[in-house]
């Protein structure tokens, strides 16, 4: 029997103290009928990579408004790797600089969210990149 | 088999995929289980159950936290923590939330929380809890702590799971007649009041006390059900009342003193034994009720259950002419129909 559910960490690393949007995306994948982990404010990429693993999570998405971007999600990517967790999709949302986002792209995150992207285009993008991974691994 | 291996080996991402893999009723899951059900048996588990935000996570942290590094001399105890949230009945999905409260446990590799969604049962826990516990029992986890969904007064299972069961309570949670009700209460082995330093913490403990005195004179109140023998005099177990402040860390020592003394009250009394007899019973029940619910509902022919559902809502069967009608359809002859609602 297939009883599969899409597993997503949702976590905000780094020192700003602004949920809401991580927030909202949570509440949106819960009502896809997605299982959200939300670990809270202010985690380190160590942190976060602890809790993917433990959860065995498919997707982590990382919630950012400090700036700080360009150091935290390689270290994210960085530990997720030297866990065995290579397979894990990761997703950007926050405050990103558009020229910072090609980077971004090219370490290996899925893609980047800006402040008002509709939550069903994150849903959407979530359901059909797990379903591409996982017929890659199939 | 390789992952059963890596889970005893100690390696955390075979144990993840493990739970994942029986969270998801996978056969491969429920293969690795089997290899490793002889190694279970060695934790202590421990039920962590109350109404929604009375401070169930923020206690199993610091219960943790305490056991990770205990002041008094005890060795410190590796900890394994299952936390259950509400799956939604709508979507489907769910927002586990309580690894927030435990951001004091992340670095150490003496701990492994994972989150779980109910995923439609009722009763506290989710479906697969009680394997997933088997898991990390068999993994090598001294202590397990499982908390359960925030629970109103009839979500016992966790008493049923567990070896220890905490009941969390917090000040202004109703009057001496509530705390007379069945439910909830009857499955303390610990109650703590939490958030005691606010306003009512004393009427609180008045009320529990209250209670445990209607309840105690006459010995231990667990149901006969439970096949839990009755202790002789004198050995009773009376839970304690505790007071703690969770997000303070006040009062936890004293809770942690309390469990080491009620594994150790359930091994002197040969309790221990009952317990996990009565135990592993209710898991074997549940996983027979599941799998005979499941092979009758394949063996109905297509859409007669939906018919019947019809014939009720038309009020041509009472429901229990509908239960006689589905189950003299089933393979099993209607004499000796086995009860499979209970």
């Amino acid at each position: 029997m297939d009883q599969r559910k899409i597993r997503v960490l949702i976590a905000k690393p780094g020192l700003d103290g602004h949920d809401r949007g991580a927030k909202i995306v949570a509440r949106a994948l819960r009502d896809a009928g997605m299982e959200v982990i939300y670990t809270g404010l202010r985690q380190t990429p160590e942190m976060i990579a602890e809790a993917a693993l433990q959860e065995d999570v498919d997707v982590v998405g990382l919630s950012i408004l400090s700036g700080a971007h360009m150091t935290l999600v390689p270290r994210v990517l960085e530990l997720l790797r030297a866990n065995g967790q290579e397979h894990v999709l990761v997703f950007v949302g926050g405050i990103i600089p558009e020229e910072d986002v090609p980077a971004l792209l090219a370490m290996g995150v899925k893609a980047v969210y800006g402040p008002g992207t509709p939550t069903q285009t994150i849903v959407e993008d979530i359901r059909r990149a797990v379903l591409e991974a996982q017929g890659s691994v199939a | 088999m390789p992952l059963v291996d890596e889970v005893l080996a100690g390696k955390r991402l075979a144990l993840a995929r493990l739970l994942s893999l029986i969270e998801n009723d996978a056969p491969e899951g429920w293969a690795a289980l089997d290899a490793l059900y002889p190694r279970t048996g060695q934790a202590h588990l421990i039920g962590v159950t109350g109404a929604p935000g009375v401070g169930k996570s923020s206690l199993v942290n610091q219960i943790a936290r305490a056991l990770r590094r205990p002041q008094d001399g005890e060795p410190p105890r590796t900890v394994a923590i299952v936390a259950v949230d509400p799956t939604s009945p709508f979507s489907g999905g769910a927002l586990l939330g309580d690894r927030v409260r435990m951001r004091d446990l992340s670095g150490d590799p003496g701990v492994f929380i994972r989150s779980m969604a109910s995923r439609g049962a009722l009763g506290g826990l989710a479906p697969t809890t009680a394997a997933v516990v088997q898991a990390l029992d068999a993994a090598g986890f001294e202590v397990i702590l499982i908390e359960t969904v925030g629970a109103g007064q009839a979500e016992v299972e966790i008493a049923r799971l567990a070896h220890t069961t905490i009941v969390v309570e917090s000040p202004g949670g109703g009057d001496d007649i509530q705390a007379i009700k069945a439910g909830l209460l009857e499955i303390a082995d610990l109650l703590v009041i939490n958030k005691a330093d606010r306003p009512g913490a004393d009427l609180t403990e008045r009320a529990l006390r209250s209670m445990l005195e209607l309840g105690y004179p006459h010995g231990h109140h667990r149901p006969e059900a439970w096949a839990v023998a009755e202790p002789p005099p004198g050995e009773t177990w009376v839970p304690p009342i505790l007071r703690t402040v969770a997000t303070e860390g006040k009062g936890i020592a004293e809770v942690v003193q309390a469990l080491h003394a009620h594994a150790a009250y359930l091994r002197a009394t040969s309790r221990w034994h009952a317990r996990e007899q009565a135990r592993l019973k209710d898991i074997l029940d549940h996983m027979l009720q599941a799998a005979l619910l499941a092979r009758w509902q394949a063996s109905l022919p297509q859409g007669h259950y939906q018919e019947v559902v019809q014939r009720l809502l038309r009020r041509e069967l009472s429901p229990h002419q509908a239960l006689e009608a589905l189950l003299n359809l089933s393979p099993f002859p209607s004499a000796e129909t086995p009860r499979l609602i209970p």
